[in-house]
């Protein structure tokens, strides 16, 4: 299994729930967090005062995938949330060691 | 009009009413008029609602996250203090009479209010509806100058420079402009003394100049210029900017005193200046730097109304135009003036919104009182030329005794209780360390 953390643009969450949905992804955990890469934030003009914003509001979500999945959801999410413009965040995948349904107490890809 | 104990205050009262720059005339002297009566206590109303909520909000969207709420607790408390304040002996300074000092004070006979009964006249309404509307514009204009001391400021010392700031600078230059003193009509000046209708001098001169002084001596925020935190929230701030315009019609047409024409040119020419400046402010920010910005409309539309407030009651619509295209263009340049050629840290910009604005208009008051431009006319013997120079005058009296005050004021408290909060304190933010509390819980 992997855990695909990836930091969006805010405005691309409704395109990546819907592709990963559409692989039958069943469910993911989706954050506001603030951040920066090589866009090294933004400027804000306000009453002609310049304001250097380091921190860009973005989206992060956090989806666990089996590993035969993995692939093609990383491939849904940089699809869907690409605008080729600067900013448009980050995709890690990491391994996912175990998962359990506390409801259940299902484990492993059972799980997902 | 019932007793002759009554008819001796109704005649003081009316004798100090008609040394007041403001033009209405009382229609019979010691009746009560039912109309203005009421346009008063609903404009009571309205300009207290400029301060709480509509100033307070407007300013605390413009700070960081972490010092919202001492913003807010700073517009409450001052409210209180001030209304108190006005009560024991403010209200006398400013529009008692002040016998052989009266050109400086009022002294203290109205102290406590004594002597004004529930029957008492101010003109042909009740002098506590009058003491009540004074009173809103006692509270804003302290408030006003929290603009320029936010995030670093103790509270104590908001406190004390409240109260002392007006026992020696509003309540006297209220006293001087509206209270029968040195610069109305008779005084310094001459004959014909300053026009101000609303406060142009009263509130935002005194006010934006206090701040600028207050701004210099308090220091710069810690990171400023360049590390200072973007406005926290344009939504409280255009919710309180929009409550500040709807009140100033309570300000601006109450300042008449009366019901009746004079109150709806002043409400016309009031509302006619927001517009046109925040449309100024609004279209010079887009050429200038490529956006229209809420924050700018709104400074922009509050620009428009300090400009106006001189001249509300004295000019046409021509006036309210210009005014507002003067007030928004003016004020639109001042902003970063003060703030990145003078580096003076004057964080919600008091002086070059408030004070400019005012100047602005009180020297605009005496061109567009002119009846060929619309204006309602000078006073007997008066010309645009002499009117400006009493303006002029004015001006000068009033922005310097506010920066000598203030900064005596200021040095005083920063010995007594200090000024500024610790460094740690500063970036921790005002609202957890100082009042326990914070805006929002995420």
């Amino acid at each position: 299994m992997k855990l695909l953390i990836a930091v969006i643009k805010p405005s691309k969450l409704d395109e990546v729930r819907e592709a990963l949905t559409s692989l039958g992804i069943e469910g993911m955990t989706a954050s506001e967090v603030k951040g920066y890469g090589r866009q090294k934030g933004h400027k804000e003009i306000y009453r002609g005062s310049e304001y250097t914003v380091h921190f860009v509001p973005k989206i992060k979500i956090e989806v666990a995938v089996s590993d035969e999945l993995a692939e093609r959801a990383v491939q849904s999410i940089q699809d869907a949330s690409r605008t080729g413009q600067i900013g448009d965040g980050k995709i890690f995948v990491l391994p996912l060691e175990e998962a359990v349904r506390i409801r259940t107490g299902e484990s492993g890809a059972e799980a997902l | 009009m019932r007793t002759t104990r009554l008819a001796t205050a109704i005649a003081a009262g009316a004798a100090a009413f008609v040394l007041s720059a403001t033009p209405a005339v009382a229609q019979e002297a010691g009746a009560l008029n039912g109309a203005n009566t009421a346009w008063i206590l609903t404009s009571t109303a309205l300009v207290l609602f400029m301060t709480l909520p509509g100033l307070a909000l407007f300013y605390g969207g413009l700070v960081h996250t972490r010092n919202v709420l001492s913003v807010l607790m700073h517009c409450f408390a001052i409210a209180c203090l001030a209304s108190v304040l006005w009560l024991v002996f403010l209200y006398s300074i400013a529009f008692g009479d002040g016998g052989g000092a009266n050109a400086l004070f009022g002294g203290f006979d109205k102290a406590f209010l004594a002597g004004v009964s529930v029957d008492a006249l101010w003109g042909d309404i009740p002098e506590t509806v009058f003491f009540m509307f004074q009173m809103t514009f006692a509270i804003i204009t302290p408030a006003l100058i929290v603009g320029a001391f936010v995030e670093r400021i103790r509270f104590l010392a908001v406190l004390w420079f409240c109260a002392l700031w007006l026992t020696f600078v509003y309540a006297p230059v209220a006293h001087w402009i509206w209270g029968g003193g040195a610069l109305s009509d008779g005084g310094w000046l001459g004959g014909n003394g300053v026009r101000d209708f609303a406060g142009g001098i009263v509130v935002h001169v005194t006010a934006g100049v206090s701040a600028l002084v207050a701004a210099m001596v308090i220091g710069q925020r810690q990171g400023f210029p360049g590390e200072i935190t973007p406005p926290h929230s344009p939504v409280l701030t255009m919710m309180g900017a929009a409550m500040l315009w709807v009140g100033w019609f309570g300000f601006n047409a109450g300042s008449a005193l009366t019901s009746d024409g004079n109150a709806g040119m002043a409400m016309t020419v009031t509302h006619i200046s927001a517009a046109t400046a925040s449309l100024t402010w609004m279209a010079l920010e887009w050429l200038r730097y490529g956006r229209a910005s809420l924050v700018g409309i709104v400074t922009g539309m509050v620009a428009g109304l300090a400009t106006v407030t001189p001249a509300s009651g004295f000019v046409g619509p021509l006036g309210g135009l210009v005014c507002g295209l003067a007030g928004g263009g003016i004020c639109f340049f001042a902003t970063p003036w003060i703030k990145h050629r003078l580096g003076i840290d004057d964080s919600l910009d008091v002086f070059a919104v408030h004070g400019v604005g005012g100047m602005t208009g009180t020297l605009l008051t005496a061109v567009f009182a002119a009846p060929a431009l619309g204006g309602l006319g000078h006073a007997a013997g008066a010309t645009v030329g002499s009117q400006l120079l009493v303006q002029l005058g004015g001006i000068v009296v009033a922005a310097v005794w506010s920066a000598l005050v203030t900064l005596v004021i200021l040095k005083l408290i920063a010995v007594a209780v200090g000024l500024r909060v610790s460094p740690e304190v500063e970036i921790e933010g005002l609202d957890i360390t100082t009042h326990g509390e914070r805006g929002y819980s995420l």
